[in-house]
């Protein structure tokens, strides 16, 4: 009746019991004060059925920063055991926790913490900076967060019902079929990836079609700003690499549910195919995490130098070189494999002639810098960071790419610096620096400086305490995902080292709550009134901050790059026009209801509970039917109430 | 706080605001990405089609014949969906279910066949289980029969609106992205039946 | 100002106390990459040098104009020029995509070369006959085959020094991945697939390896002890394992094969010399 699903799903190590009782005290906790404060009808019309790409983009950020919280501590509890098993002592956590902890680690960090924070911010600030009132298809938007959200429902859920996968982030056959691990644990990982996929490349479809169709008058591709650049190529991969996924594991799926021998290693199967199409899919994704962090950087500095941004066309050039190259490198995660000293060098070379467009765009960030005048607030600070941080990852980036090289490095920790220094130094980074620069246009008033700036200094030398001794400890033999070591390799003061860096980050990051809810407690002293609060560039600085939910009373009409400057200092003094009727999408709870239902549906397909998943599929099927039905998915704002919603805004 | 200068010029176009344009542009780009998707199943085929782990491959088990049927079937049902689709273009609201419905009904034909098929090597003991190349196979043809499902069902949600209350606009565009779908679906069967069928069966 | 000057002393401050500190732990460590005892390694040390110092070409400017840039172009400098408009200079586009370009074409014909030189699979020119060792990764432990010796062992080989070694690996467990860090390179063991590896010792000594790619539970135990002694010490070794109790067949196999943690080092006559290809065709039809 419930498939393999019995008591035995609810044993856990006392650890997990700490851990699946927090998270549901803390869930009762947040329904306990929505419920007090009397919200869960404004959070169900406002957010919940929202298709509004503004308050999508939101969520996105605020299940971000849950998954982030989750991520970080999966990383300070693996910290905490290779600090402390060693030799005699096994650590307190067992080796199966141990494996778990490490996938859940990547798992959420790539696909719901990096995902998460780059669809959220392109949901944003992608339709304000082309002067549109929406992306493409505000339902898909809506059913693409939902999905996301739904995938990363699992790795909580694994936590108090079943296990996760305890075979690392990408799940390499055999060891994740059938034969090696027959459980849950491998299932869980399948559908949150799977699911939340899907929520990826509908994204990917939805934002490519509002680029090449939804830009305002006037704004040809040429004068898009830099970050609408960096989303198509985004989006680009997202549209050639997520399919490949999607086939992979739903072909692993296929091996553990109906016993196809696809990549088992009996049969005939070939796990090596797998391996290629994970990481034909895997070196995209990387891409697709780092580009859009580009885009940001080249927003906001800029803004902050006063300048305009140096090389225009070198940058689009080096975007477009970096999409196509991202697609023939990916073997380059597997020299080891042995496909031969040829096929090795091609993909080697291949993978370093990405240096050169990526150290272009660094270039031309700081070659923006020179000649301006630049104002240090944090974004500015945590690009400071991402030059000494990402190029070091840059550099051993290259250095993998030679395969003589990667052959000692491979699996070590070597590794897990590099992409460390990417990930943190790109993607994170970044991703702070365009959330401050941000904040305000997205919630009304600015950040507090000063703990931000504390935040920043302590993920800086966190990062470096915690990831530079990780470099060492790959050429000393260190492999990754290890449980425990033996006393005479030396490895141990280095993992304590590692340690303290993870605590340091762990510092900033409650500098970062913390200066949320200073902020938050501060909004009248940091509002922004003007809704250009640094003295933009684009368009997004045009509306009011936040602006209206159909963000443009009138459709901007450009003439050139960084149209909103020259808006500013053109000398004509603007006309009074007569508003006029806005047709927007209404709100739907369709897309929710697709997440609720593939969420438990994928959960049934886990415990094997087919009856169950098949109803669920029916009702996903039955939701879109219901969705076309809709008679009335637009209205119209009548031209008084953007009259009376511009006047009361603007005149505040 | 300056509103933009948008005065003295004729009214500007707003190509955003078609709906149409869009969802068939959108629609024609989540092809692109299914079609990414078969050819990932395609390259897995490819790997492992000699892998029967000393069983009887293509040769022994492929009918021809009964490819051959399946392939005019679908090849008529895509040739009336175009119809379908001109008709509805031009408003035609009796052509429109004609040829929808023959569309459907020559679906309903070819996944018969396809089921009768694939049964039948079960029957002989070739079954999705027995080696990689049997997997990569019932993966590809189970994956394909998957998306004429899924299109045989869109078919009849789409045409109930259609003889109830006529074609409107809405039904244009919907119908047009169906009409679309088939079409991508036919070109996929060309690749099927030309590397997996074809070229299987003369190796 | 007096922020400035605060943050600076204290990012050299750092600077200064990491350096001791590495530069103490080094000294008192092994560290195996940079202190290699065979010609593979050497050779993958003296790459991951040049490339290093190829890539400090561009990277040092980088930082070094990164901190020039923050200080003299800080808003509080007014005698810095400002030159709010300029965006574009040919010269120096020139120069940032064409320097680091031709570095990449000298790291590109220096990848092109060591990836033949260094190919796992390449036998190592010597004018000794080599020894073989066939090599099986399980659930979780390292078993060595000797074929021409007729031993084998457990978490442990030895071969003799200034020897080139040719492992012939595959896995009868998930994937892992054969690597002697002091040695040289690390290859794939997979089921049902055979990769080779070539090695060479060029001193004496025991070097730990390792699993690198992750096999289940126990995969933190698969560390094994590779030895490189003379030659008859080696010679010796085989002697004294021949005489051992125990013996490797198909049915002390198939006990071997069943799932252990952390094995200790055992040693076995091997009984059934084509062992190794018997695990292999596991993995292949039963023959008509």
């Amino acid at each position: 009746m419930f498939g393999r699903l019995n008591e035995l799903a609810l044993k856990h190590d006392w650890i997990e019991y700490a851990a699946g009782v927090s998270m549901i005290l803390g869930g009762i906790l947040v329904i306990a004060l929505i419920t007090y404060h009397k919200k869960w009808k404004w959070l169900w019309k406002e957010y919940i059925t929202s298709v509004d790409h503004k308050r999508i983009g939101v969520m996105y950020l605020v299940v971000s920063f849950v998954m982030l919280v989750k991520g970080l501590i999966d990383g300070l509890m693996m910290r905490a055991q290779q600090a402390t098993s060693v030799g005699d002592s096994f650590g307190y956590l067992g080796a199966e926790h141990f494996q778990q902890i490490f996938t859940a680690h990547g798992v959420t960090m790539i696909f719901f913490v990096g995902m998460g924070v780059v669809f959220g911010i392109i949901n944003i600030i992608l339709p304000l900076q082309i002067g549109a009132r929406d992306v493409a298809f505000p339902f898909l938007n809506s059913v693409s967060f939902w999905l996301f959200t739904a995938g990363g429902l699992y790795i909580l859920i694994s936590l108090m019902i079943g296990v996760f996968a305890g075979t690392g982030w990408t799940a390499y056959p055999p060891l994740a079929g059938l034969k090696y691990n027959p459980g849950v644990g491998v299932d869980y990982w399948i559908w949150s990836i799977q699911i939340s996929g899907i929520g990826s490349l509908l994204s990917g479809v939805n934002f490519l079609v509002t680029i090449l169709k939804m830009r305002c008058p006037g704004m040809t591709l040429r004068r898009m700003p830099i970050f609408v650049w960096a989303t198509l190529a985004t989006v680009v991969l997202v549209i050639a690499a997520f399919p490949i996924l999607t086939a992979n594991i739903a072909m692993l799926s296929t091996d553990r549910l109906l016993d196809t021998k696809i990549f088992t290693a009996d049969f005939g199967g070939n796990p090596m195919m797998y391996i290629n199409l994970i990481w034909a899919w895997g070196h995209p994704e990387v891409y697709i995490l780092i580009l859009p962090i580009f885009g940001i950087f080249s927003e906001y500095i800029p803004v902050f130098s006063k300048k305009k941004l140096f090389g225009y066309t070198s940058m689009v050039w080096a975007i477009a070189a970096i999409t196509f190259l991202s697609f023939i490198v990916w073997l380059h995660h597997f020299f080891t494999m042995g496909a031969g000293a040829n096929v090795n060098a091609f993909f080697g070379i291949m993978t370093m002639i990405i240096a050169v467009p990526t150290g272009v765009k660094v270039f031309n960030w700081l070659f923006t810098m020179y000649r301006g005048r630049v104002e240090f607030k944090t974004p500015m600070l945590w690009f400071i960071g991402f030059v000494v941080t990402f190029v070091t990852g840059g550099m051993t980036g290259v250095m993998m790419a030679i395969p003589a090289i990667d052959f000692q490095v491979h699996n070590s920790l070597f590794l897990i610096a590099h992409f460390h220094s990417v990930i943190i130094g790109g993607v994170v980074f970044g991703f702070f620096a365009g959330f401050t620069y941000w904040f305000p246009k997205i919630f009304g008033f600015k950040l507090d400086e000063k703990l931000g700036t504390y935040a920043f200094w302590c993920w800086l030398f966190g990062f470096l305490i915690a990831f530079m001794p990780l470099y060492l400890l790959g050429f000393m033999g260190a492999t990754r995902r290890l449980n425990h070591y033996e006393a005479s390799t030396g490895w141990h003061p280095l993992f304590v080292t590692a340690a303290i860096g993870a605590l340091i980050i762990l510092a900033g990051v409650i500098f970062q709550v913390l200066q949320i809810y200073v902020s938050i407690k501060k909004r009248k002293e940091y509002k922004d009134t003007t809704g250009d609060p640094w003295n933009g560039r684009t368009l997004e600085w045009s509306t009011t901050s936040p602006p209206p939910f159909y963000n443009f009373a009138f459709i901007p009409e450009v003439h050139g790059r960084d149209a909103f400057w020259s808006m500013k200092h053109a000398k004509e003094t603007p006309e009074n026009r007569p508003y006029e009727d806005i047709h927007m999408p209404t709100n739907t709870g369709i897309g929710f209801y697709i997440g609720v239902l593939s969420c438990i549906g994928g959960f049934a397909i886990v415990w094997h509970i087919f009856w169950m998943a098949g109803l669920c599929v029916l009702g996903i099927i039955a939701s879109l039917i219901i969705r076309l039905g809709n008679k009335h998915p637009h209205y119209y704002v009548k031209a008084e109430e953007v009259e009376r919603i511009e006047k009361r805004t603007r005149n505040a | 706080m300056t509103q933009s200068k948008a005065m003295k010029h004729e009214p500007l176009p707003d190509p955003y605001q078609d709906e149409y344009s869009r969802t068939t542009f959108g629609f024609w780009v989540y092809l692109l990405t299914d079609f990414m998707m078969f050819a990932t199943i395609f390259a897995v085929y490819a790997v492992l089609h000699k892998s029967t782990f000393g069983g009887p491959g293509p040769k022994e088990l492929f009918d021809l014949p009964s490819v051959m049927n399946q392939t005019w079937v679908l090849l008529v049902a895509t040739f009336f969906v175009g119809f379908g689709g001109a008709s509805v273009h031009r408003k035609h609201r009796a052509g429109t279910i004609t040829y929808f419905l023959l569309t459907f009904i020559l679906g309903i034909t070819f996944l018969w066949l396809q089921f009768d098929d694939l049964s039948l090597l079960v029957k002989r003991g070739a079954s999705w289980k027995s080696n990689a190349f049997l997997s990569a196979y019932f993966t590809l043809i189970g994956t394909f029969a998957v998306h004429i499902v899924f299109g045989l069902l869109w078919i009849i949600v789409l045409i109930l609106p259609v003889i109830k209350r006529g074609i409107d606009m809405v039904s244009v565009r919907r119908l047009t992205c169906l009409r679309m779908f088939w079409q991508f679906l036919n070109i996929i069967w060309i690749f099927i039946f030309s590397i997996v069928y074809l070229l299987g069966v003369i190796q | 100002m007096k922020k400035l000057f605060k943050i600076s002393i204290a990012i050299l401050v750092f600077l200064g106390v990491s350096a001791a500190l590495l530069t103490i732990f080094i000294k008192n460590n092994n560290i195996p990459m940079m202190e290699p005892k065979g010609l593979i390694a050497m050779k993958e040390r003296e790459l991951i040098f040049t490339a290093s110092l190829l890539m400090l070409i561009v990277v040092i400017p980088v930082l070094v104009l990164t901190m020039i840039f923050a200080w003299r172009y800080r808003e509080s400098n007014e005698k810095a020029k400002h030159t709010p408009d300029w965006e574009h200079n040919n010269i120096a586009e020139c120069c940032w995509w064409g320097v680091p370009l031709v570095i990449i074409v000298i790291l590109a014909v220096i990848t092109y070369r060591t990836c033949h030189d260094l190919d796992p699979y390449k036998p190592i020119a010597s004018d000794k006959k080599p020894i073989e060792i066939q090599v099986v990764a399980l659930d979780w432990k390292w078993l060595f085959i000797y074929p021409e010796q007729g031993i084998a062992s457990v978490n442990f080989c030895q071969f003799p020094e200034k020897t080139p070694v040719r492992f012939e690996i595959t896995s009868d467990a998930p994937m892992n991945s054969f690597w002697i860090p002091q040695l040289g390179s690390q290859i794939y063991a997979m089921p049902a697939m055979r990769t080779k590896l070539n090695l060479i010792a060029s001193e004496i000594g025991e070097y730990r390896g390792a699993s690198s790619n992750i096999s289940g539970k126990g995969f933190a135990g698969m560390y094994f002890t590779a030895k490189a002694s003379t030659e008859e010490e080696f010679y010796q070794w085989i002697q004294s394992v021949k005489q051992s109790q125990k013996s490797l067949g198909l049915a002390e196999y198939n006990e071997l094969v069943k799932p252990s943690e952390y094995n200790p080092v055992a040693s076995y006559v091997l009984v059934q010399p084509d062992l190794f290809d018997r695990i292999l065709d596991k993995y292949s039809p039963p023959s008509q």
